[in-house]
């Protein structure tokens, strides 16, 4: 078996890995290396082709490729190693990777720090038990987004999509513009599960009908799906007899989550955090395993790349810091815990001695509320929904002036002015 | 006359209410959190834009298809138009990402332009 030695092995060529890459190789680690399974870098930027990407981090709205090129362009630009259609199969506690490729079979990779990048992946029909048969157009939203933006073929020509999340919503405009009917867009919740400018966007620009408190109930169809039963639920979700509707159609897009995709991190030990799916990571974004580092939608799902741009950064720079030995663990500890209508934090646990960045949802919508953190910092927010994630920053002074080892981060109230 | 426009140039998304003449003349607008609000809402009432984002036929590259778009926003109603016409291109790889496709696409005075190397 071919053995390689690195100082920082990132795993998944995606947003994540690229900024966590480029991140070492600036802090000083000597070989980085990218391995990605796919036959290019970029991961899912390459088939999100409409816009809206980049304008915190580029200030302008660019394209999901573009995005990936501006990374892709600075990897190329130094000696990070990339392999390509390589598949990692197994992290060991260790931190050595086995991987196999085509080319040179099987792979031993000892890493000094090792950056776990493999992103998340679509919830399937199957986590949805949705009853009736198994017929042919039943498609995650992103296995279609991908038919069409990177092999250019619809598949289909009439359309419903159940959930609201981001992707069925751009799905939604793209079949429309592609010259498909889709008849509806149907979500449980009570409110849209995906972007308010998404639904603006894409649904309310092209008069997409999107059906709130409702979901599939039948498939319909043995070869190829011919139709979906549709109904309103009642608040445990389940369906109110009397208001079903069944819509023909050819083809039926899920959009209903994505889970993060952390067998490997399982395997070698990492402890996941019920949930997020992700890892629990403290302030350098190292797992609890020594040198392993978690970032982007593996560790939680984002909303946007921007976002999972500079957590991974912050992931590359400390992995790159402890390939060169040149860490050392804070001795003070901080507990992170999720207060009232916070669904969950990361980093899970923090020092005292490096800036944080914290990233959160919460579990409802709310408006005009306070995001407190731990009674560090107060900021107000005109409204905070659960598809939009929150950040904020704290400073070691900050960190330091807190009694106790534990920060609250809560929503409260705004007072009466 | 009222009409609400939600902004969607950053994710606050916030609900403009513009008060309208019979005409249409914009007579107050508010609801906006910072001046762009103002801008985007006068722009959606008067003269609607879009970035078209889409894809074209390319040959000997790694995948059949090379995604673009415009490099600036066009006219609402010109999007099926400009997807009709995006559908009829075929280029030949290597393409860069910013390499122009279609120079004054639709005559509108925008480029369709590559968004990726391929």
């Amino acid at each position: 078996m071919k053995q390689v030695h690195v100082d920082v092995a990132v795993i998944g060529g995606g947003p994540a890995g690229l900024a966590a890459a480029l991140a070492a190789h600036s802090e000083g680690a000597g070989r980085v290396l990218i391995i990605e399974r796919n036959v290019e870098l970029g991961g899912i930027l390459q088939q999100c082709i409409h816009h809206g990407f980049g304008l915190h981090r580029f200030k302008q709205e660019l394209t999901g490729p573009e995005y990936a090129q501006r990374f892709i362009n600075l990897v190329k630009e130094t000696d990070i190693e990339v392999m390509l259609e390589t598949m990692v199969l197994e992290v060991t506690p260790e931190r050595k990777i086995y991987a196999v490729n085509s080319q040179t079979g099987m792979l031993e990779i000892n890493a000094k720090a090792v950056v776990l990048a493999m992103g998340c992946r679509e919830r399937t029909r199957g986590a949805l038990r949705i009853p009736g048969g198994r017929p042919a157009g039943v498609f995650s939203a992103g296995t279609a987004q991908r038919y069409v933006n990177i092999d250019g073929y619809m598949p289909g020509k009439k359309a419903v999509i159940l959930g609201s999340g981001d992707i069925g919503l751009i799905m939604a405009r793209r079949f429309t513009l592609e010259g498909a009917k889709v008849e509806a867009v149907v979500e449980v919740l009570p409110y849209a599960a995906g972007l308010t400018r998404n639904v603006v966007q894409c649904l309310e620009d092209y008069d997409i009908p999107l059906y709130l408190q409702s979901t599939v109930i039948e498939i319909h169809g043995t070869k190829r799906i011919e139709a979906v039963t549709i109904a309103q639920v009642d608040a445990q979700w389940n369906p109110i007899p009397g208001t079903e509707r069944k819509i023909e159609c050819d083809t039926l897009l899920l959009s209903v989550g994505l889970v993060p995709e952390n067998e490997l991190s399982s395997q070698a030990g990492v402890a996941i955090d019920p949930v997020t799916n992700g890892p629990l990571v403290d302030e350098s974004m190292m797992t609890n395993i020594p040198g392993i580092f978690a970032c982007g939608n593996v560790l939680h799902v984002h909303d946007l790349v921007d976002n999972v741009s500079r957590e991974s950064e912050r992931a590359g720079m400390y992995a790159g810091r402890f390939a060169v030995g040149s860490s050392n663990p804070a001795p003070r500890r901080i507990k992170v815990v999720a207060g009232d209508n916070i669904r969950y934090v990361v980093p899970h646990e923090v020092s005292t001695t490096e800036p944080v960045e914290f990233f959160m949802r919460v579990q409802r919508p709310e408006d005009s509320v306070v995001l407190d953190v731990g009674g560090l910092r107060q900021l107000k927010k005109t409204s905070v929904r659960p598809s939009e994630m929150l950040d904020v920053k704290i400073t070691p002074e900050q960190l330091q002036s807190l009694e106790g080892d534990t920060l609250v981060m809560q929503i409260v109230p705004q007072k009466e002015a | 006359m009222q009409k609400h426009i939600t902004c969607t140039v950053c994710p606050m998304s916030c609900d403009v209410v513009l008060e309208l003449s019979a005409d249409g003349e914009i007579l107050s607008l508010t609801g906006n959190k910072c001046p762009r609000g103002k801008v985007y809402a006068t722009k959606e009432h008067t003269a609607p834009e879009r970035t078209l984002t889409s894809i074209v036929k390319v040959s000997g590259g790694a995948h059949p298809v090379l995604p673009v778009r415009t490099n600036k926003p066009i006219p609402k109603e010109k999007l099926r138009e400009g997807m009709a016409a995006a559908a009829t291109i075929q280029v030949q790889a290597p393409v860069t990402m910013g390499d122009v496709i279609v120079k004054d696409f639709l005559g509108l005075d925008v480029d369709l332009v590559a968004t990726r190397d391929i």
